[in-house]
């Protein structure tokens, strides 16, 4: 059932995309059927995959940026009360500012190649990685820092033994709003300017009226979006066994 | 796990035994005085249990002694060797206050990590064969009952080798049969150290104390120390008991006043 699922849903939206397209007769280049976007997908698939490899390339080295820019943050914030102060309204500003307005800038002074990209998406899931660091390092239980305190523990050994440990798994949920959003900050920058990457793909297609593959290739950017994020809950919860799961099957 | 582990001594030797005294100390919560110039004695390697009603300031009193809290200008914790106090001291709580990301073995030596020290993995062995863990050093805290994790925090609290245990509430979260088999190990364990155990419960203070101070009243006092015949971990059905424990609600309801 746990595979089915995700089948049925998928089914079921194809259904409804084809149902549209019948009731309403809407012509292939407003939106094709699922059938025709499904052959443009494997007759351009090379094409779309070369484009896709160097999408998901952004992300991740976006994704790896960003989390060590906002990890060290976050222990920067917890760690020296001045930089608190200093930091916490750039944090904020970081995320007021929309990426979209800055993207034109980033391409001006980066260029058209990966580094504008890399850094929209760092750009993009900073904040959550730091709020969501700097949240779990300020809320470790009390107790447990009483009784650090009692053991003779010194604040650098709380810190790496306790503190640390325990934001772990309110890290581990900015890292997962950071794997869902990363591909926007990707996508936009490719939109204002690149010469590559599905976003720079399905712009062609769309001012080509190729509006079958600009769908195959946003049918391939939502599988990588949803693989990327999987594939990190995954490992989120392989490297935190003991986080509390509030799944609640599994709940006695 | 077939390995046998040595008997562990969890006794304090009787040279490194002091006692503990406060003097003047003061609570004052939002302007309202909980306590003012209290005192108290924890003589050397004797049970000193501290009752009384909720929200009296017990736990305070205990954590003034345990370092964590700033204690107010004129009060006076000090050991009576002369030397001072902190690092001579171990908490435990009645939360049991496991890492839950260490397992069973690593929560026992978490105090020497803490200080950078070489962990004594033999020592941390036998204590948990002493609470009767043994099979159990792998666990991690989310898979043991309260009981057992309760008996965890002790083997930590023994581990750490101090002549001086504080207790706060450490049996209150368990159901009856546990309390009363965690009561008789821990008293056995820290048989030789000196202990404050703070509980509300009169009768749990009764079976395990050498001695037996009441803190109630608005502000609070503490009653004359009820010395409790016989050796503890007494048991319940003791007529004795019953006499001094009429003694105790007594002092609990002689200050009218009392917020429950």
């Amino acid at each position: 059932m746990k595979v089915l699922r995700p089948l049925i849903v998928c089914a079921g939206l194809i259904v409804i995309w084809q149902a549209v397209v019948l009731v309403f007769g809407l012509p292939r280049f407003i939106l094709p059927p699922p059938l025709l976007v499904a052959q443009t997908l494997v007759e351009r698939a090379d094409t779309i995959a070369e484009h896709a490899m160097l999408t998901l390339m952004e992300i991740v080295i976006g994704l790896v940026c960003g989390t060590l820019l906002g990890a060290s943050s976050a222990l920067v914030m917890a760690t020296f009360r001045p930089a608190r102060t200093w930091l916490l309204p750039v944090l904020v500003a970081s995320q007021a500012i929309p990426v979209f307005a800055l993207a034109p800038v980033l391409v001006l002074w980066f260029g058209y190649g990966l580094a504008p990209k890399i850094a929209m998406a760092t750009l993009i899931i900073y904040f959550p990685v730091t709020a969501a660091l700097y949240d779990g390092l300020r809320r470790a239980e009390t107790g447990w820092l009483d009784l650090a305190r009692t053991m003779g523990a010194s604040p650098s050994a709380t810190m790496r033994h306790v503190r640390l440990p325990a934001a772990l798994p309110a890290f581990a949920s900015g890292l997962r709003v950071a794997a869902a959003v990363a591909p926007i900050g990707a996508i936009v920058g490719e939109w204002v300017g690149s010469s590559g990457g599905l976003g720079y793909y399905m712009l062609l297609m769309n001012a080509r009226v190729q509006t079958a593959a600009m769908f195959a290739a946003l049918i391939v950017l939502a599988m990588l979006a949803v693989t990327l994020w999987f594939a990190l809950d995954a490992l989120l919860r392989r490297l935190l066994p003991w986080q509390p799961d509030s799944d609640p099957s599994r709940l006695s | 796990m077939t390995e046998q582990w040595s008997p562990v001594s969890t006794a304090v030797a009787t040279s490194a035994r002091f006692g503990v005294s406060i003097a003047g100390a003061r609570l004052d919560l939002a302007g309202t005085v909980l306590f003012d110039g209290l005192a108290l004695d924890l003589p050397a390697a004797s049970w000193t249990c501290l009752v009384g009603p909720s929200g009296v300031g017990k736990t305070t009193l205990l954590r003034l002694v345990a370092g964590l809290a700033d204690p107010a200008p004129g009060t006076i914790v000090a050991a009576d060797d002369g030397r001072p106090l902190a690092g001579r001291v171990a908490w435990m709580a009645q939360q049991d206050l496991l890492l839950p990301w260490l397992d069973v073995l690593g929560n026992v030596l978490l105090g020497a990590r803490l200080r950078g020290e070489a962990p004594d993995r033999g020592r941390a062995m036998a204590l948990l064969a002493e609470v009767g863990l043994a099979d159990r050093t792998a666990a991690r805290p989310a898979a043991l009952s309260g009981g057992e994790r309760q008996r965890v925090a002790l083997a930590r609290t023994l581990m750490e080798d101090r002549p001086v245990v504080l207790m706060d509430e450490p049996f209150s979260a368990l159901d009856a049969i546990t309390r009363a088999r965690l009561q008789e190990m821990a008293r056995r364990l820290l048989a030789g150290s000196t202990v404050l155990l703070v509980t509300h419960d009169p009768m749990e203070a009764l079976r395990l104390g050498d001695r037996v101070v009441v803190l109630a009243g608005r502000p609070a006092t503490l009653s004359p120390p009820v010395e409790v015949p016989g050796l503890p971990p007494r048991p319940l059905a003791d007529p004795a008991l019953m006499a001094l424990y009429q003694t105790l609600l007594q002092r609990f309801a002689a200050t009218p006043d009392t917020v429950a």
